[in-house]
């Protein structure tokens, strides 16, 4: 087992639609275990297309990519699949949780698709997972009935449910006012302090991004500091 | 793959759809009824049209042919020696249509375990008189209890008992159409004239009917003794030997090895009766061409509503691939919800064509030609529901198949930028 959980090795990206543009130039960076980081930069720079390339979901760039150590370069779709499974947590600026299915059972989703534990086990995990994020009350609702600040915090628990090795957000507390962009934060952080779990989120919030570990600056598809 | 997960996705998203998701099985469910009422239906009329012949004709009948020997007595003569001979006119030997040895032939086929049954008959060449007008007949003597087991003689006696043809002597069973010419009743005395010209009377105990008019004119049954006597032959005096088989398909076969073994004529089913096999393939042809055409339209609504669903759900397809759930997965989903609307679609549509095909098979349907048909004919073969069963799981996995992979292909980097 590496310190090192992620790993960008001269990642470049192009878009072809309507012409050839270079998004992405030479990005290098490595993330530690328990680093809670923040990558801010300008609107268009780049950060979330570097995401979707970090989260395995983006395949279409050149350079290397290595998850805890292994490359996943030559991995097939279905392999990746399983990385973000098992490894990956993301929470998007907006929530995406499955109306059709309780709060519960959207935390639990990813944790049956894992398959390691029995549905009992996922189901407490879920509950504990809740209860971390202070709405385990909400549990048998569907998230439809939630607010805006609840549904972010629902979307962090089905991140937290199979101990990712890394949790990525695009912009997260975007959507949120401040009160409930303060306690995503403290949730963060106390994921960070007390379970020692590796955050990368991209914000547009600057007082957020100095509150973390350390601050990874972009510009122009490009790394300007990585401190 | 987890089975119980993918099962559960799929459900949610078939719930949130109910109504298009019922609309599209009953599709299935209707396509499935019709296309199994047709085929029961279709199949019945086959049954009946073919039976009208085919359970009336032995699969293989021995008989012997006049014709001239193929070996005239001059041959002798002229074997060895440089010689030709070349004669006009030859005609047959003064010998009767009768089958030689007819009671060891008959033991013998008995024996066969490839048969299910003997029936001889004597065939009689007569007049009927009416007063001094003759009508062309011919009589057959038949052994009632044979011929009732082999080819249903009772169901074509449509008035008087059959076996009074055994327990009464010089009795006949008329044909329907040869009574109605002559005029008489159950117990009227009829006379015939035979070939040689005796003038025989018998009493009229029945009047059969097979459906067909030209037979029914000119066809009667007497019992076999009663035949020979006719003819003032002994009781061996046999000229067709009926014979019916376990499995149809080998008459051609034996035909030919009893021509071999028994030096007989013999000639079987298939060649006397070609035409019908025609008919029942394309009315069975028809039925399953409407089915399936109903099938696919019913297949067309499944595909419309996967599309929208897929549609509909993209950003919860996003969302699953975003947490690890492969393409395949995503395909399965929707592969699922195809076979669920296929199979309870199916299911119904099975007990449907089953409920529909019963309610046919009680409308009145009778006609003169057809004296033991009340009702419409239905075949249950439980083979039309296998198969209707099959081809609605099969139909609703082709139709879900396109759109799951559509689904499966739903790149997740371009829904979550969508937003
Ligand atoms: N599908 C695409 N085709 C072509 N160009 C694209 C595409 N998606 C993004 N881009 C371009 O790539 C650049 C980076 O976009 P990206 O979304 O990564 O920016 P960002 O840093 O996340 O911005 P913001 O802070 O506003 O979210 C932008 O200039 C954008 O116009
Ligand atoms: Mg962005």
């Amino acid at each position: 087992m590496t310190d090192t959980v992620l790993e960008a090795v001269h990642i470049n990206k192009y878009f072809h639609d309507p012409v050839k543009v270079k998004v992405l130039t030479d990005v290098e960076f490595s993330l530690s275990r328990g680093e809670f980081t923040s990558i801010i930069g300008k609107s268009g720079c780049g950060k979330s297309t570097l995401l979707y390339i970090l989260s395995t979901m983006d395949t279409d760039y050149e350079g290397d990519l290595k998850i805890d150590g292994i490359s996943m370069r030559h991995k097939k779709e279905s392999e990746l699949a399983r990385v973000r499974n098992e490894k990956i947590g993301f929470v998007f600026q907006f929530h995406y949780l499955l109306n059709e299915f309780s709060v519960l059972r959207n935390v639990m989703l990813p944790g049956e698709k894992l398959s390691k534990r029995t549905t009992k086990e996922i189901e407490s995990i879920a509950y504990e997972k809740l209860k971390i994020l202070g709405i385990e009350k909400e549990a048998l609702k569907r998230p439809n009935q939630l607010s805006g600040g609840q549904k972010q915090r629902v979307a962090i628990a089905r991140a937290l449910i199979n101990d990712p090795l890394i949790i990525m957000g695009d912009e997260p507390t975007g959507n949120l006012d401040k009160k409930n962009s303060e306690m995503v934060f403290d949730i963060f952080r106390e994921l960070a302090e007390v379970y020692h779990q590796s955050l990368l989120i991209v914000t547009h919030d600057n007082e957020f991004a100095h509150r973390t570990h350390r601050i990874i600056e972009m510009e122009d598809g490009r790394i300007v500091s990585k401190a | 793959m987890n089975l119980k997960l993918i099962g559960d996705v799929a459900m949610s998203l078939l719930a949130a759809r109910l109504k298009q998701t019922l609309v599209a099985a009953i599709g299935v469910t209707f396509s499935i009824t019709m296309f199994i009422a047709l085929l029961s239906f279709m199949s019945g009329l086959n049954d009946l049209l073919d039976g009208l012949i085919l359970n009336r004709t032995p699969h293989i009948r021995l008989y012997n042919e006049i014709k001239q020997s193929e070996h005239q007595p001059i041959a002798l003569y002229s074997k060895g020696i440089r010689q030709y001979n070349f004669i006009s006119s030859v005609k047959p030997a003064n010998e009767k249509p009768q089958i030689r040895n007819s009671g060891a032939i008959i033991d013998a086929i008995k024996k066969d375990s490839r048969v299910s049954g003997v029936a001889p008959k004597v065939v009689v060449q007569v007049f009927y008189n009416i007063g001094t007008i003759n009508l062309n007949g011919i009589i057959n003597g038949i052994d009632v209890g044979a011929e009732n087991r082999l080819f249903s003689f009772q169901n074509y006696v449509v008035a008087g008992n059959y076996m009074d043809l055994q327990n009464i002597p010089n009795s006949i069973i008329l044909g329907i159409g040869a009574a109605e010419t002559m005029l008489v009743d159950l117990g009227d005395i009829i006379q015939i004239t035979t070939a040689k010209g005796d003038h025989v009377q018998l009493k009229v105990v029945g009047f059969f009917q097979s459906g067909i008019l030209d037979i029914d004119k000119v066809q009667s049954y007497t019992s076999l003794a009663t035949a020979q006597k006719i003819l003032g032959e002994s009781n061996s005096y046999i000229t067709d030997i009926q014979v019916k088989l376990h499995d149809l398909l080998l008459a051609p076969a034996m035909a030919k090895e009893y021509n071999q073994l028994f030096s007989v004529e013999a000639t079987d089913i298939q060649t006397a009766n070609s035409q019908f096999e025609t008919g029942s393939f394309i009315r069975t042809l028809i039925s399953y061409a409407v089915g399936i055409t109903l099938l696919i339209v019913a297949g067309f609504g499944i595909y419309n509503i996967l599309n929208m669903m897929i549609y509909e759900k993209m950003d919860g397809i996003a969302i699953l691939k975003a947490t690890g759930f492969s393409g395949g997965d995503v395909k399965w989903v929707f592969v699922t919800i195809a076979l669920t609307i296929g199979f309870f679609g199916g299911l119904l549509g099975l007990l449907f064509g089953f409920v529909l095909s019963a309610i046919i098979g009680q409308v009145p349907f009778e006609t003169a030609s057809l004296p033991t048909v009340k009702t419409y004919p239905i075949n249950y073969s439980p083979t039309f529901y296998v198969i209707g069963g099959v081809f609605s799981i099969v139909t609703t996995y082709l139709a879900g198949y396109f759109p799951a992979r559509k689904a499966s292909k739903i790149d997740p980097v371009i829904i979550i930028r969508g937003k």
